[in-house]
């Protein structure tokens, strides 16, 4: 459903993206790691239509998006949470919820908007009451309520930004479990950006890595874990990466 | 003797109440402006200006129906909140917030010249004398009253709107976080627009009810413009229920100051309040911003 082609970002002189191809599937959850700075996030504000990317093309549903605006890309069916939660602490739950509902996609009722902010809030487990303030949340209800707000604009590609960071062993899981829900239950495909490699791998179907702007590595997440280019990079950055892959192996 | 006193000292803070009523209907456009485009019209009080004058034309030249001639004002005015957007602000959303100022101060400029050209500068009224109520040995000002009216409702109006649409709901989003509304399938050009839209038919409303109390003149402006923007800032640039306490505040000074001496002392010691807070809490009242 998502086929990219040469994607390249260049900020003045410092490439952060470098040609870079990859597909996604109808239904699949893709993992997308590598260390900080690889151009994970570059690729997902890419993606989104943050920013345009310099060259390259990213095909979704037989449509090019880039240089599309960002809020026509999301009407257009991808939703976006990110790493840190942003919710509008001024509005309450709720209005969150169905403000993202209205506005994402064309043409919405006020009644079609309350639906699925509904079945959204129910689906990551919020309340459904009207006038729940967003402060009484924490780390975990937040991260609950980001993907909630990207889940009511009913999109088909779903791009989840490091979603556990700040989260406990058991609200990842509960996590990890909710991502499988999201594709089971609503049939949408997930691109998953995550530093917690053990829970990524127990989950996603394929994993790409990333390191300096560039794919080093793609494959299932067994293939992923014994490939030495990719334990050199996280050997080289990251040691505790190491270990959950040690782990996820184990 | 003291209970005659009490009379002119209750008559004051009434009309200190009906001023402030006007005077937060004055706020609020800038505020609203200022709070979710986070860009200061300066030249606000001109938009109210060039919205006097199109009463004045309508209705004592074309001699159209009063309510007819608001309306057409007020989108008139509202139509100018959206050009001054789309023509002067848009471009310049990324810019210094100085490039800012500085361009809508140029379009204040720019008005001003404008209506001198084009109307002259002699002062012009629209010639409605409403009556002076008497209630129980106090005068209050019919006009007044009814600006004071006019002026909730259409902040109820507007509160309601806010509260209990999508577009309000956006409005009052885009205000705390504008980076990420696209994520919400949010078009912010289309909020922006809306939102100059509603500042301009906020200072179209503003015109047809200072019109009933004011001659019209190319530097009307200079008269509001000033305490416009220190109600605003006393309040908290951007803070609508801020800049609503202020006005009332600033009119209970100008008002009961005024009783004890001549009516411009009221404005001296306004501005001498304003000047003490700013050093007391220079964010404003219920800043979020220091």
């Amino acid at each position: 459903m998502l086929e990219v082609n040469g994607l390249i970002k260049r900020f003045g002189g410092f490439t952060s993206v470098n040609n870079v191809s990859f597909k996604v599937d109808q239904g699949e959850i893709l993992g997308l790691i590598g260390p900080n700075g690889s151009g994970k996030s570059t690729i997902f504000n890419m993606l989104s239509g943050f920013f345009p990317p310099t060259a390259g093309s990213i095909r979704f549903q037989g449509r090019e998006l880039a240089g599309m605006a960002p809020y026509a890309i999301i009407q257009g069916g991808i939703g976006r949470t990110f790493q840190i939660p942003r919710p509008f602490r001024r509005l309450t739950i709720f209005e969150n919820v169905a403000l993202a509902g209205y506005y994402g996609q064309e043409g919405r009722t006020r009644a079609k908007a309350f639906e699925s902010a509904e079945k959204a809030l129910t689906l990551v487990g919020l309340p459904l009451d009207r006038h729940a303030p967003v402060d009484g949340l924490g780390a975990a209800g937040l991260k609950k309520l980001e993907l909630a707000k990207a889940l009511a604009t009913e999109p088909k590609l779903l791009l989840a930004d490091e979603s556990l960071g700040g989260l406990d062993e058991h609200e990842m899981d509960q996590a990890a479990d909710m991502l499988n829900r999201i594709r089971a239950e609503l049939g949408i495909t997930i691109i998953w950006v995550e530093h917690i490699m053990g829970v990524l791998m127990r989950v996603v179907d394929r994993v790409m890595v990333l390191d300096h702007g560039e794919k080093i590595s793609e494959g299932l997440p067994s293939e992923i874990t014994n490939d030495p280019r990719v334990v050199e990079v996280y050997l080289g950055s990251d040691a505790v990466a190491v270990q959950a892959m040690a782990a996820a192996r184990g | 003797m003291s209970a005659i006193f009490d009379i002119y000292l209750l008559e004051a803070l009434i009309n200190g109440v009906l001023l402030g009523g006007v005077l937060a209907l004055l706020a609020l456009g800038l505020n609203l402006i200022f709070g979710v485009i986070d860009v200061v019209w300066i030249c606000y009080a001109e938009l109210i200006m060039m919205g006097m004058y199109s009463m004045y034309y309508l209705y004592s030249v074309y001699h159209l129906p009063f309510v007819v001639v608001a309306i057409i004002s007020m989108a008139g005015v509202g139509v100018l909140g959206v050009l001054l957007h789309v023509i002067v602000i848009q471009p310049l959303l990324g810019a210094a917030p100085i490039n800012q100022l500085l361009a809508t101060g140029g379009v204040l400029a720019l008005l001003q010249s404008t209506a001198t050209i084009t109307f002259g500068i002699d002062f012009k009224n629209l010639g409605i004398r409403l009556p002076v109520i008497e209630i129980a040995d106090m005068f209050v000002s019919y006009t007044r009253l009814l600006a004071f009216g006019v002026a909730l409702l259409g902040m109820v109006v507007l509160y309601l709107f806010l509260s209990r649409t999508y577009t309000g709901t956006a409005i009052r989003a885009i205000a705390q976080d504008r980076q990420i509304m696209p994520l919400m399938g949010v078009d912010t050009k289309r909020i922006y627009i809306i939102t100059s839209a509603i500042g301009g038919v906020l200072a179209g409303l503003a015109a047809c009810l200072l019109v009933l109390q004011y001659d019209v003149h190319p530097f009307i402006g200079l008269t509001f413009g000033p305490i416009t923007f220190m109600i605003c800032v006393l309040g908290g640039l951007g803070s609508m229920v801020g800049g609503f306490i202020a006005a009332f505040v600033f009119a209970e000074i100008i008002s009961v100051g005024g009783l004890y001496l001549e009516l411009e002392w009221g404005y001296v010691f306004a501005f001498v309040f304003f000047i003490v807070m700013m050093f007391v809490r220079p964010q404003g009242l219920m800043g979020r911003r220091s």
